[in-house]
């Protein structure tokens, strides 16, 4: 299964069509939204994982995208946690939305699962120590 | 009367290696298996711990003196000042003062962490000069070996529960409890629970001044009541305070502390705090003890206290247990919220593995208290007063 996280960035005009449909009825891609921010007449941005056996599909499906106007870029930035430095406090898991960061239950102690990550951030300036960072 | 036992006798088994140490989370199953009156018997000592910002944290220092001699009047650790409104060369380098080049970013916390570390900290010093101290400014670098004394007085550490923090407003809020998001989109959680020092001696009988305590990978000492310790808050039918009560003001030597233990802290827009690794043994003098280190997170609750409104009386919404905090999410007015700790369980319950250790291999004995700590008191708030508002012949 090819699998591709990117990140879409669309006008205010193009708030209002039914892309990831297309997406899905067109190129037969598997979606899964990571993160959307999208506002009736404001731009819009949605993080996405597309999937399918084929590799080209997706790729197909991108270009579709850029045709209509959307802005795709990879999703390249990622967490980093530096493990051997953290306390396991738990601070960082009071503003993670996505679950990617949480508190083992019987040791207590901070996992951190990068496929759940969707890079909002929020992380960053939680973490009482300063050991999470993006890195590009 | 029923079985009981005093510190010597404990020190002596301590001393010829048959002491009976374990940690209050691992007491818990026991007590339920066995029953009190047996482990009285049997268990010595109980291990507690807690690793939690502390924003009363600070450390006394002496720099020795230099030739010629200097009267410090104001004083920076890498820039962090330090106050020094004392003799010649003491100073008192206090957790959340802000470095004046770096900002919320470096703070006396990262000082003191510094200086456990051995890293060498820029000292900058000006003074007035005299004639028995003629220097007027010096600038040089100390490490905790080059410098006569250094040890942590913090006015108040190990606070006995706390509140839960959540966030009624619309917006985003920075705490000291953490991020705080806005309509109750989470709630944030500051106390070892069942393993923490004063939930499991909660009317002070064996913790009080004088007690050895680990600070920070070092023993150390209580000191005195802590700041704002408020032994008379309500307390729910096993005595365990509903919230913030008793608090201790701690004595350690910095020297022999490990970072390990005892790490800075930023808290976004809020500022600098110190992560203190506090362990204090509970002796087990009688059964009563036993019924206190048997506590457990169900039989503790804490107030979830509405942070969105800035000011000194803050609306609740009611208690909840640690047991439920500790399930990961909470309900409060019909709304799913999840919980976070700020507290590292998993490094207080390092600390009360290490203290256990220290007590087995005899490195470490229990100290009866020379004085208890206040049993009744509540805090004074500060309210704004005109002078004619006090009698006139005081």
């Amino acid at each position: 299964m090819a699998k591709k996280r990117i990140v879409l960035t669309f006008p205010p005009s193009l708030v209002e069509k039914p892309l990831t449909y297309r997406l899905v009825k067109d190129f037969d891609l598997a979606i899964n939204i990571l993160h959307a921010r999208i506002v009736p007449r404001e731009s819009g941005r949605l993080v996405i994982e597309l999937s399918n056996s084929s590799e080209e599909n997706i790729d197909a499906g991108i270009r579709y995208l850029e045709e209509q106007g959307v802005n795709v870029e990879p999703l390249s930035k990622e967490i980093r946690w530096d493990e051997k430095e953290c306390i396991n406090c738990g601070a960082c898991t009071a503003v993670c939305h996505s679950d990617a960061l949480r508190m083992n239950p019987e040791t207590w102690k901070l996992e951190f699962d990068k496929d759940k990550c969707i890079v909002c951030e929020m992380c960053v300036p939680a973490c009482p120590l300063r050991i999470i960072s993006v890195t590009f | 009367m029923g079985f009981s036992r005093t510190y010597e006798e404990i020190n002596e088994k301590i001393k010829t290696g048959r002491v009976v140490v374990l940690t209050a989370e691992e007491i818990i199953p026991m007590v339920e298996e066995k029953g009190v009156e047996a482990v009285a018997r049997e268990v010595d000592v109980v291990t507690t711990a807690t690793f939690g910002p502390m924003c009363s944290t600070g450390a006394f220092l002496n720099f020795g003196h230099s030739d010629p001699p200097i009267k410090m009047t104001k004083v920076w650790l890498n820039d962090v000042p330090a106050y020094t409104g004392i003799a010649a060369v003491d100073a008192y380098i206090g957790a959340t003062e802000l470095s004046e080049s770096a900002g919320f970013e470096y703070g006396g916390a990262h000082v003191i962490e510094d200086l456990i570390s051995g890293k060498p900290v820029k000292l900058r010093a000006t003074a007035y000069g005299t004639d028995c101290y003629p220097r007027r400014e010096i600038e040089t670098y100390i490490t905790k070996d080059t410098i006569n004394q250094a040890y942590l007085f913090n006015p108040r550490n190990a606070y006995q529960n706390y509140s839960v923090a959540v966030n009624s407003s619309d917006r985003i809020i920075y705490t000291y409890m953490g991020t705080l998001l806005p309509k109750l989109g989470n709630a944030t959680y500051c106390s070892a629970g069942q393993l923490s020092p004063l939930l499991n001696d909660p009317y002070y009988r064996t913790i009080g001044i004088g007690t050895r305590i680990f600070l920070g990978g070092a023993q150390g000492y209580v000191a005195w009541e802590g700041t704002q310790h408020s032994p008379s808050v309500s307390r729910n039918e096993k005595g365990i305070p509903v919230g913030g009560a008793g608090t201790l003001a701690l004595i350690g030597d910095l020297k022999q502390m490990d970072r390990r233990f005892i790490r800075a802290a930023i808290f976004h827009k809020y500022g600098v705090s110190m992560y203190v690794g506090v362990g204090i043994p509970i002796p087990i003098l009688d059964e009563e003890m036993v019924r206190f280190v048997s506590v457990k997170d169900e039989d503790i609750q804490a107030p979830i206290v509405d942070y969105g409104v800035g000011r000194r009386s803050k609306p609740t919404y009611g208690t909840v247990s640690y047991k439920e905090l500790r399930s990961g999410k909470i309900i409060i007015d019909g709304k799913v919220v999840p919980t976070a700790p700020l507290s590292s369980l998993a490094k207080a319950r390092e600390i009360a593995e290490t203290l256990k250790t220290w007590i087995r291999e005899g490195k470490f004995f229990v100290q009866q208290p020379v004085q208890p700590l206040p049993a009744e008191q509540l805090t004074k708030p500060l309210e704004i007063r005109e002078k004619d508002e006090f009698p006139i012949n005081i």
